[in-house]
């Protein structure tokens, strides 16, 4: 992640998620779980930014670990404690800005869900590049599974298995070109 | 370039014709859009402009601008954005205003 | 000369559910689009819609064109004229229709313009080389036609319209170079920035086109900074190395209908050009005359559709039709706009509709 500071809190011609589309990691630690709750498992981030007119993802949280909107415009708010990572979001999440982080995958690797709407899908098992919110790439994922299902309409997720350090970095990946 | 496969979405086609492109033979489907098929084939140009003879495209691709007029089966001023394909359709660059023979 | 109660004049997303409405309540209903389909630009949004669960949110537009077309069409309340363009309004309220090489003369007794937008170009040299397209055109080659425009894309504008069409570019297989934008922000929901930013293309702000250029076809731009006052920068420039252009600069409402009714008429460059003035019922100076959607001022398909549902009520009500929960279903299409507009990213709209109210 760059380094990026803000000069100038509030101003939008300064706020660096305007001008660029990545968010800061000021922006990420806003919606960001506590410690303790990730060590306790999968759950849900959902990194919108932005008051707009928009709410499937309550409407689509069975757990009401997302707060009922009182105006539309509303942030969702999501109580991490309640969230269980179901994953039911994911693919309702218009600006498919919703990804669910477990930290207790394993020793070495966290695991990512990715809602994905590209192809070529991967297959299990093969090795892609990882890729941060800014595009670049980060390092390597492995593809534990792709849930491609009907009831999905075309909103796949993709779980990716990455190291812990990268569990808060990686929201994307490329399969690796056929050499 | 057509799009073979596609996340979203699936594309149906009519069955295929050919039509000739300023008498070149070329191959499209039945009842895409005359500017589809042409760009499926790479062609982009479709008229030039009446005073400065420059070429030009597809703009809007929806009906309303008329730049992509062209001159089908002998009539000018055609919209092949809108304009469906058919057996053996001619169509041709348009050139000037166009003239009803 | 055809006789109806109401006629409604675009088959998109406020048309449709104008007509659905209107019918609801009993209306005789006529719908008049120049297209062979329904649907209007809904049927090549195929990314999931904003909004409340009332205006379908998380559905994809491709769908809600299909259900909305579906219903229509089985309406029996619901005549639907496809291939007919709107030739003109004349004074004695009668619409010329051109269907088929035939003249037809309809005679409503309330006439809802329901006719959307027309994408808007920009100016800088070379900008009539064929491959560079409006957005919304590549958008339809690629999601109704099936075909790529190009190879790789330089997206002129990062609203909402240039943002979602680069992704589904993405998604068509066609590569995206960058998308600039002359603003210091971007326009789209950040949402849709970050998704195509993450999937590899740059979002450059306070970047305008220099020039094309190309002989007979396009080959490349020129891309330039500008400063705080909207100056380019000298040596700033990049090049791209592009075969295709598309222009996401905004859109202007089709209104050419509502001058030759002789609506009053107002510019309000936060509706994107001239549009009707209306009251809450979205009757325009004319009486019996409404509008709907993107043709009184340009905004999301969601607003478009409760826009249609507020037209299509109040012009059955005033033919004296009726049903037992017309107050609730108007009060709570209001509610539905009233919410689409009340946060910060409607503070344009709502400045706008400020302007236009009879």
């Amino acid at each position: 992640m760059p380094e990026v500071r803000f000069l100038f809190l509030g101003r939008e011609e300064f706020n660096v998620l305007a001008r660029t589309g990545v968010p800061t990691a000021e922006d990420i630690a806003e919606v960001m779980p506590s410690k303790e709750r990730l060590a306790k498992g999968a759950v849900a981030m959902i990194e919108c930014f932005q008051k707009i007119p928009c709410d499937p993802c309550y409407h689509s949280c069975k757990r009401q670990a997302i707060q009922p909107f009182a105006d539309i415009n509303d942030r969702p708010r999501l109580d991490h404690d309640k969230c269980n990572g179901c994953a039911m979001c994911l693919s309702r999440c218009p600006g498919l800005a919703i990804f669910i982080i477990d930290q207790t995958y394993s020793a070495d690797k966290a695991l990512i869900k990715i809602p994905y709407e590209y192809l070529p899908l991967p297959a299990e098992g093969h090795v892609v590049d990882a890729v941060n919110r800014a595009g670049q790439t980060v390092g390597e994922a492995q593809v534990v599974k792709v849930q491609s299902s009907e009831k999905l309409e075309g909103t796949n997720i993709v779980w990716l298995a990455v190291p812990h350090h990268l569990a808060m970095e990686v929201r994307h990946f490329k399969v690796k070109e056929v050499r | 370039m057509r799009i073979k496969e596609h996340p979203i979405l699936k594309f149906e086609h009519g069955k295929k014709v050919k039509f000739y492109y300023n008498g070149t033979e070329l191959e499209g489907y039945e009842g895409e859009t005359i500017a589809a098929a042409l760009h499926a084939a790479g062609i982009r140009t479709m008229r030039e402009s009446i005073h400065l003879h420059r070429p030009r495209g597809l703009f809007c691709n929806i009906g309303n601008c008329s730049s992509c007029l062209m001159v089908v089966d002998g009539m000018p001023n055609v919209r092949v954005c809108v304009e469906k394909l058919r057996e053996g359709m001619r169509v041709e660059t348009q050139r000037g205003k166009g003239e009803l023979k | 000369m055809r006789y109806t109660e109401i006629c409604i004049i675009g088959g998109g997303p406020a048309g449709l559910t104008a007509a659905l409405k209107a019918a609801g309540l009993g209306a005789e209903v006529t719908l008049v689009d120049r297209n062979d389909y329904l649907g209007g630009q809904l049927i090549k949004q195929t990314h999931r819609f904003f909004g409340s669960k009332q205006q379908r949110a998380s559905e994809r537009g491709i769908n809600i064109a299909r259900e909305l077309s579906a219903a229509v069409l089985n309406n029996d309340k619901i005549k639907v004229l496809t291939e007919a363009t709107v030739l003109g309004y004349y004074e004695d309220g009668v619409v010329a229709v051109e269907q088929h090489d035939k003249f037809i003369k309809i005679k409503p007794q309330k006439l809802i313009v329901a006719t959307g937008g027309a994408e808007k170009t920009l100016a800088f040299p070379n900008n009539d080389l064929p491959g560079i397209y409006g957005a919304g055109a590549v958008q339809t080659l690629v999601n109704v036609n099936g075909v790529k425009p190009g190879k790789k894309v330089l997206m002129v504008g990062a609203g909402n319209i240039g943002v979602i069409v680069s992704y589904q570019l993405i998604q068509a297989g066609v590569e995206v170079a960058a998308i600039i934008e002359a603003a210091p922000t971007i326009g789209a929901y950040w949402v849709h920035a970050s998704k195509v930013v993450r999937a590899g293309v740059p979002i450059y702000t306070s970047h305008t086109i220099k020039r094309a250029w190309g002989d007979q076809e396009l080959e490349g731009a020129t891309v330039v900074k500008l400063d705080e006052n909207w100056q380019p920068i000298a040596g700033t420039e990049i090049d791209f190395d592009v075969d295709v252009i598309c222009l996401s600069v905004g859109l202007s409402p089709l209104t050419e209908l509502l001058w030759q009714a002789g609506c009053k008429m107002a510019y309000v460059p936060e509706l994107c050009g001239h549009v009707p003035l209306r009251n809450e019922n979205l009757e325009t100076s004319i009486p019996g005359i409404y509008v709907a959607g993107d043709v009184g001022g340009i905004e999301e398909a969601s607003a478009a559709m409760m826009e249609g549902a507020l037209a299509g009520l109040n012009a059955a009500k005033s033919l004296g039709y009726h049903a037992p929960d017309f107050a609730e279903q108007r009060a709570g299409v209001l509610k539905e706009l009233e919410g689409l507009r009340s946060g910060p990213v409607g503070e344009k709209i709502r400045s706008g509709l400020a302007k236009v109210v009879l």
